[in-house]
C-alpha cells in the first residue's frame, strides 16, 4: 500500500477515476465494453457529466505541477462525487426515484441497474481524490495516509451504517400501497399490540415493547447482580474456584445461538430431565412454564452474567486499595467500609454492566426465538414481519426504529454517565496496599447467588456436550451414536475424490469463508479507527468517534432489516452475495477492535510515532513500523473476537443469508424450528470445536513471533 | 550575513480558541544553536513542532533552508528531533533504530547500517549496536536518540528539554556533550528549555518567549546584561527592579540618585544582586541572611523597597538587623521600562 501513499503525488486517483468511467463495466452485471462513456453516448446521458469531470481531472493531473492544490480541483471532485450519488439514487431500476429527474432526463424512464465495477472504482477514486485535496490543504497536518483513512472510513460508515438506517426510517413511512406518508407510521407505532398493559390489568397479553422492556430490565438486573457476586468472589475472597469462574466466563462467547435455549428445553421442558425428576419426586404435573419470560430470562442471564462479571471485575480491580485501607484504619467495620467506600466507587461499573446487559437483552434474537412461546419481543416480531407470511417491510422498519431508539437511548445514557472511562480501560492498578477482603455476610450472599448459576451452567453445557452424540436427548434416549454428526457432515470417498454429502457442509464452508474474510478486515478497520481517534487531530473528530461507537448499539435485527431496506435495490444491490455478510460483520464488530486498540494505544508514548515521522515515514509507514508491532496483543484480541462473533452471530445474518450463501447459525435455527434438536446440538459442538481450533491456531502463529520488549520509558511530553 | 537555515514569518498556531503561538518572526542562521527559553506553557514546544512539521501553522509561513515548508508534513522535511522521552523504538535494536531514517528515505539497508554504525561510534556507543533500547542506561539511550536524529544530516536538529530525564548530577556533562556534538557536526540546532542557566550555558543565541510571543532575542551575555523588559530581567538570573524617575540624566528613587542617560520620565531599572556593594552603616537594614556556600545573600529593607544583594564569601559579613549602605556600580543600571 505504501506504493500509492508515499513518494510521488497521488496521480493514481484521477487515473482510477478515468479507468472507472472509460474501461470498466459501469453497471452491475454489465459487459466490459459497457463503460460509462459507452452507456452515456447510448442514451444514459446523465453519465456524461461524470465522464467529463474524469477527463478534466486527468488533464489537470497531467498538465498541472500538482493537481491537488489547483483551485478548481475541490469543485471538480466534489461535483463528481455528488453527481455520482445523485444519479445513482435518483434513477432506480424502474425509472426516476426523485422528482424532477423525469423532466431533466426523459431517457431515465427506462431506469438503470445498480453500480458495477466501474461505478465502484469511480467512487473509490473520488474518495481518494477528496482525501488528497484535503491533505494538501492541511487536513491531518498534511499527512495523506490518515486523511485517506478518515475519509475512507467515514464514507464506509455512511454507506454501511448510516445510509441503511436512513433507508429504514424512510421505509417506516411507506404505506402498504407504496406511497410515502406519516399516517402508516403513526398507525403502526401506536398499535395496541406494542404498548398494551393487558397482562397487568388482566385484559389479555402485554404489548411487545412492554415485553421487551420487562425482559431487558429483569435480565440486566439479575445478570448484574450475578456478575457482582462473581466479581466479589474472584477479587475479594479466597474462593478456590476462581480460575474455573474465569474459564466459564469465556463460554458464552463461543457458544452458538439457540443451543443454550435448546439445552434449557431439554432440561426444563415438559419432558425435560429436571421436569421429569421433579414430577416423580414431588408429584408436580409437568408444565410448559419454561416457554416465555422465565425461559428467556434463564438463557439470557446465563449468557450475560459472564459479561457483567468481567466489566464489574475490572471496576473492582481499578479501585485503589488504599482507599479501603484508609477507611479500615479509621475504625470502620468491614461492612461499613464496603457500604461507604467500595460500593460507591463500584457504582459506575455496575451501571455500565447493567446498560450493557440491557442492550444485549433487547438485541437478543436467538433465545426469544427458541424459548419465547407466545411471549413476543421486538426482535422476534421484527423477524416475523420480514420472514413470515406477510412480508411487511414497513412494519419491520417501524419496530426496528423503536428497538433502535431503546438501545441507542441506553447507549447514550451510558456514554453520558460514564464518559470515556467506559471504554478506555486505564490500567491504573495501584500496587500499594492490600485489597480488603469482602465481609463474610457479603461473601456468603455472593456464594448463594453464584452457586445455582454455576450448577445451571454446568448442566447446560453437559447437555450441549452430550446431546449431539446420543440418539434423542429430548426424549432421554441416551444411546450413544454418531448418526447426527454423520447426517450433517458425511463424506464419501469415490471416483471423483472426496465428496461432501452431509447437509451442513455448505453452511459450514460459507461460515468459515465469511469469518475468515471478515475477521482481518474487521480488525484492520477497528485498529485503524482506534489509531485515528487516539492519534490524529482533525475537524469533526468527536462526531467521528461517536458515530463509530454508535454502530455498537444497533441491534443485529435492526442491522438485518436496514440492510434489506438499503441493499435490495440499485444502486447498491448486494443482497444475496457473500459480500453483504462480510460487510455486515465488519461494521458490526469493528467497535470491539476499536476499543482494544484505543486501550492499547493509551499505553504507548506517542512521540515514538512522531520520531518515525520526522525520520521520513508517512502515516502508513508509521502505523506499520511502530504502532502495529507495539499493539499486537490488541490486534489479536480483535481478530479472535471478530472471527468468533462471525461464526456465532445470528440476529443480523438471518435476514441476509440466501440459498447459495447460508450460514451455520441460520442452518442451526432451521433445525431447531424443525425440532431436530440433536442435529442442532451436534452441529453446534462441531462449530465450537472448530472455533477453538482456529483460535488456538491463530494464537500459535501470533505467539511465535517474538513480542518486542517495551522500554521502561514512557514519559508524557510536557 | 550568514545563510539562513530556518525562518518564521508571522507564524501563529491556534488550538481551537487557544493560541499557543501568537505571531513570531525569527531567522536562525546555519550552524547556530538557538534556545527557546520561557516559562512552562509559553509555546516553546509548539514552536519546535512547527519546525518539525508535527504541527502546521494556522497562519504565517515557515521556511527551512530557504524552502517554504508551511504545508509540508513532518515526513517531507529533513529535520532531526530528540524527544523528551527519547522515543526510541523499543522493539528493534539500537542499530536498527539509528538506521531507520536512512532506510525509510531509500538508502539500501546494508549501507544504512554502516552509516548508523559509524555515527554510533562517534557518539561513543560502539559495541552496543545489537542491544534493545531497554538494555541501555538513560544517558546511553539519549545518545542513541541524538545519533538517530543526526544520522541523516538534517537541516536542523531539534531538542525538546533534552535534560529533563537526566540525573541532576549528569546534566552539565550531557549538555556539554550536546554542545560539542553540535559544533563538531556543524549542525543548526534549536533547543528548548525552561531552565535559564542551561540556556545561558549552551546557546549561541537565546529566544525568550512569553505567552506565545518572542520578548527578546540575543546572545546570553546580551540578555543577562541588557534585558529589555522587567519580565526578562526577572526570568534570566535574579534582578532588583526599582521604580523611579529619570530627570536630566539622573535616575531618582527614594533614597537613591544615580547617573542614567535616556529620556526623562517614569522609569524602572534592573540591578543584578551581585552588582551592589555593601558598607556598614546607612539607611538600609539587613532583614535576612542566607549562606549559600559560594556567596552570601542578603535581603535588605531600603527606602526604595526590598532589595536582594549577593556578595562573595570572602567579604566581611553582616548579620540580620545590621544597618548598611548600598553602593551601585553605575554601569550595572539597566533601564527596563
Ligand atoms: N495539542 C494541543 N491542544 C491544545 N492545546 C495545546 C496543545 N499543545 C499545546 N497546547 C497549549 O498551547 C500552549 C503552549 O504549549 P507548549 O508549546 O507545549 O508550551 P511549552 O512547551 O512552552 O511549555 C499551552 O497553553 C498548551 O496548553
Ligand atoms: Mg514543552
Amino acid at each position: 500500500m505504501s506504493g500509492i501513499f508515499s513518494g510521488r503525488v497521488g496521480l493514481a486517483w484521477p487515473g482510477l477515476f478515468g479507468i472507472g468511467v472509460l474501461a470498466l463495466p459501469w453497471y452491475k452485471g454489465g459487459a466490459f465494453t459497457a463503460s460509462a462513456l459507452v452507456e452515456g453516448l447510448a442514451g444514459r446521458v446523465w453519465l456524461l457529466p461524470l465522464v467529463l469531470t474524469a477527463a478534466g481531472l486527468m488533464a489537470l493531473a497531467l498538465i498541472a505541477r500538482d493537481w491537488r492544490i489547483q483551485g478548481v480541483t475541490p469543485a471538480l471532485v466534489g461535483a463528481a462525487l455528488v453527481w455520482l450519488l445523485l444519479q445513482g439514487f435518483g434513477i432506480g431500476l424502474r425509472g426516476p426515484a426523485l422528482p424532477g429527474i423525469a423532466v431533466l432526463f426523459p431517457q431515465a424512464a427506462a431506469g438503470q441497474p445498480g453500480f458495477g465495477l466501474g461505478a465502484w472504482a469511480a467512487g473509490l477514486a473520488l474518495i481518494g481524490a477528496l482525501a488528497e485535496v484535503l491533505a494538501a490543504r492541511g487536513f491531518c497536518r498534511g499527512e495523506r495516509f490518515p486523511a485517506f483513512a478518515i475519509v475512507g472510513i467515514v464514507a464506509a460508515l455512511s454507506l454501511f451504517v448510516f445510509f441503511p438506517i436512513l433507508r429504514l426510517m424512510s421505509a417506516a413511512f411507506v404505506a402498504p400501497d407504496g406511497t410515502l406518508s406519516t399516517i402508516p407510521f403513526l398507525n403502526r407505532i401506536t398499535a395496541a399490540d406494542l404498548w398494551s398493559l393487558g397482562c397487568v390489568t388482566g385484559a389479555g397479553r402485554c404489548g411487545v415493547v412492554v415485553n421487551s422492556l420487562v425482559l431487558g430490565i429483569l435480565s440486566a438486573a439479575i445478570a448484574t447482580g450475578l456478575g457482582l457476586g462473581l466479581a466479589l468472589l474472584v477479587a475479594r475472597t479466597d474462593f478456590r474456584l476462581k480460575r474455573l469462574l474465569r474459564a466459564l466466563a469465556i463460554l458464552p462467547v463461543i457458544t452458538p445461538p439457540f443451543v443454550v435455549g435448546v439445552a434449557i428445553i431439554v432440561l426444563f421442558g415438559r419432558t425435560g430431565f429436571v421436569t421429569v425428576e421433579v414430577a416423580e419426586w414431588f408429584g408436580v404435573r409437568p408444565g410448559r412454564w419454561v416457554y416465555g419470560l422465565p425461559g428467556i430470562l434463564i438463557a439470557q442471564v446465563l449468557a450475560f452474567a459472564p459479561v457483567t462479571f468481567l466489566v464489574i471485575l475490572s471496576g473492582l480491580e481499578a479501585i485503589n486499595p488504599t482507599l479501603e485501607e484508609a477507611s479500615t484504619t479509621l475504625g470502620a467495620r468491614p461492612v461499613t467500609t464496603f457500604r461507604t467506600v467500595t460500593w460507591p466507587l463500584l457504582r459506575p461499573a455496575l451501571a455500565a454492566a447493567f446498560l450493557l446487559a440491557f442492550i444485549e437483552s433487547l438485541s437478543d434474537f436467538g433465545n426469544p426465538m427458541v424459548l419465547g412461546g407466545s411471549y413476543d419481543v421486538l426482535s422476534t416480531k421484527i423477524f416475523f414481519a420480514v420472514v413470515g407470511a406477510q412480508y411487511d417491510l414497513g412494519q419491520a422498519a417501524t419496530l426496528s426504529l423503536l428497538l433502535l431508539a431503546l438501545t441507542v437511548g441506553a447507549f447514550w445514557v451510558q456514554a453520558r454517565w460514564l464518559g470515556r472511562a467506559s471504554y478506555v480501560t486505564v490500567s491504573g492498578k495501584s500496587d500499594a496496599g492490600l485489597v480488603a477482603p469482602a465481609p463474610p455476610l457479603i461473601k456468603w450472599a455472593a456464594m448463594a447467588a453464584v452457586l445455582p448459576f454455576v450448577i445451571l451452567t454446568v448442566g447446560v453445557y453437559a447437555i450441549v456436550l452430550a446431546g449431539g452424540f446420543v440418539k434423542d436427548i429430548a426424549r432421554q434416549d441416551l444411546t450413544p451414536t454418531f448418526g447426527h454428526l454423520w447426517t450433517a457432515f458425511s463424506v464419501e470417498v469415490g471416483e471423483r475424490g472426496v465428496q461432501l454429502f452431509g447437509s451442513a457442509w455448505d453452511s459450514m464452508i460459507t461460515t468459515l469463508w465469511v469469518s475468515a474474510l471478515s475477521a482481518p478486515l474487521t480488525m484492520a478497520i477497528g485498529i485503524l479507527t482506534a489509531w485515528l481517534i487516539a492519534r490524529q487531530d482533525f475537524a469533526g473528530k468527536r462526531a467521528f468517534e461517536f458515530g463509530t461507537l454508535l454502530s455498537f448499539a444497533i441491534p443485529g435485527t435492526v442491522v438485518g432489516v436496514s440492510y434489506i431496506a438499503a441493499f435490495n435495490v440499485p444502486p447498491i444491490d448486494i443482497t444475496g452475495t457473500m459480500w453483504i455478510l462480510v460487510i455486515c460483520f465488519v461494521f458490526r464488530n469493528m467497535p470491539v477492535g476499536m476499543r482494544a486498540g484505543i486501550a492499547a494505544l493509551a499505553q504507548i508514548d506517542r512521540s515514538m510515532e512522531e520520531a518515525s515521522q520526522t525520520m521520513g515515514a508517512g502515516g502508513g509507514r508509521v502505523l506499520r513500523d511502530v504502532v502495529l508491532p507495539l499493539i499486537r496483543p490488541a490486534m489479536f484480541t480483535a481478530l479472535v473476537y471478530s472471527f468468533v462473533t462471525a461464526m456465532t452471530a445470528v440476529s443480523a445474518v438471518i435476514f441476509l443469508v440466501s440459498a447459495r450463501h447460508n450460514m451455520a447459525t441460520a442452518y442451526i435455527m432451521g433445525r431447531v424450528e424443525n425440532g431436530e434438536y440433536a442435529l442442532a446440538i451436534a452441529y453446534s459442538t462441531v462449530l465450537m470445536l472448530v472455533m477453538i481450533a482456529c483460535v488456538a491456531g491463530m494464537n500459535w502463529v501470533v505467539g511465535k513471533r517474538r513480542l518486542g520488549r517495551r522500554s521502561g520509558l514512557a514519559l508524557p511530553a510536557e | 550575513m550568514t545563510e539562513t537555515a530556518i525562518e518564521f514569518r508571522s507564524v501563529v498556531k491556534r488550538y481551537g480558541t487557544a493560541t499557543a503561538v501568537a505571531g513570531i518572526d525569527l531567522a536562525i542562521a546555519k550552524g547556530e544553536l538557538v534556545t527557546f527559553l520561557g516559562p512552562s506553557g509559553c509555546g516553546k514546544t509548539t514552536s519546535l513542532r512547527l519546525i518539525a512539521g508535527l504541527e502546521l501553522p494556522s497562519e504565517g509561513r515557515v521556511f527551512i533552508a530557504g524552502r517554504d515548508v508551511s504545508r509540508d508534513p513532518a515526513s517531507a522535511r529533513n529535520v532531526g528531533m530528540v524527544f523528551q522521552s527519547y522515543a526510541l523504538f523499543p522493539h528493534i535494536s539500537v542499530l536498527d533504530n539509528v538506521a531507520y531514517g536512512p532506510v525509510i528515505r531509500g538508502t539500501p539497508k546494508a549501507q544504512a547500517q554502516a552509516r548508523a554504525r559509524e555515527i554510533l561510534e562517534q557518539v561513543g556507543l560502539g559495541g552496543l549496536e545489537a542491544r534493545l533500547p531497554a538494555e541501555l542506561s538513560g544517558g546511553q539511550q539519549q545518545r542513541v536518540a541524538v545519533a538517530r536524529a543526526i544520522v541523516q544530516q538534517p537541516d536542523v536538529i531539534l531538542f525538546d528539554e533534552p535534560l529533563s530525564n537526566v540525573d541532576a548530577k549528569l546534566r552539565r556533562k550531557v549538555r556539554e556533550e550536546i554542545r560539542s556534538l553540535q559544533r563538531r557536526f556543524g549542525l543548526t540546532a534549536v533547543y528548548v528549555t525552561h531552565d535559564q542557566e542551561e540556556a545561558l550555558a549552551v546557546s549561541d543565541r537565546i529566544v525568550v518567549m512569553d505567552k506565545g510571543r518572542i520578548v527578546q532575542v540575543g546572545a546570553p551575555a546580551d540578555l543577562y546584561e541588557r534585558p529589555a523588559t522587567p519580565f526578562i530581567a526577572n526570568f534570566i538570573g535574579d534582578a532588583n527592579l526599582i521604580a523611579g524617575q529619570v530627570v536630566q540624566g539622573h535616575f531618582t528613587a527614594p533614597g537613591l540618585s544615580l547617573a542614567l542617560s535616556g529620556p526623562d520620565g517614569a522609569a524602572t531599572v534592573s540591578v543584578r544582586p551581585e552588582r551592589i556593594a555593601l558598607r556598614a552603616g546607612g539607611d538600609a537594614q539587613v532583614t535576612s541572611v542566607s549562606y549559600l556556600g559560594s556567596r552570601m545573600e542578603y535581603g535588605l529593607d531600603t527606602p526604595a523597597g526590598e532589595i536582594l544583594v549577593s556578595r562573595p564569601i570572602t567579604e566581611p559579613r553582616f548579620a540580620a538587623g545590621d544597618r548598611v549602605s548600598l553602593h551601585f556600580d553605575p554601569a550595572a543600571l539597566i533601564r527596563v521600562a
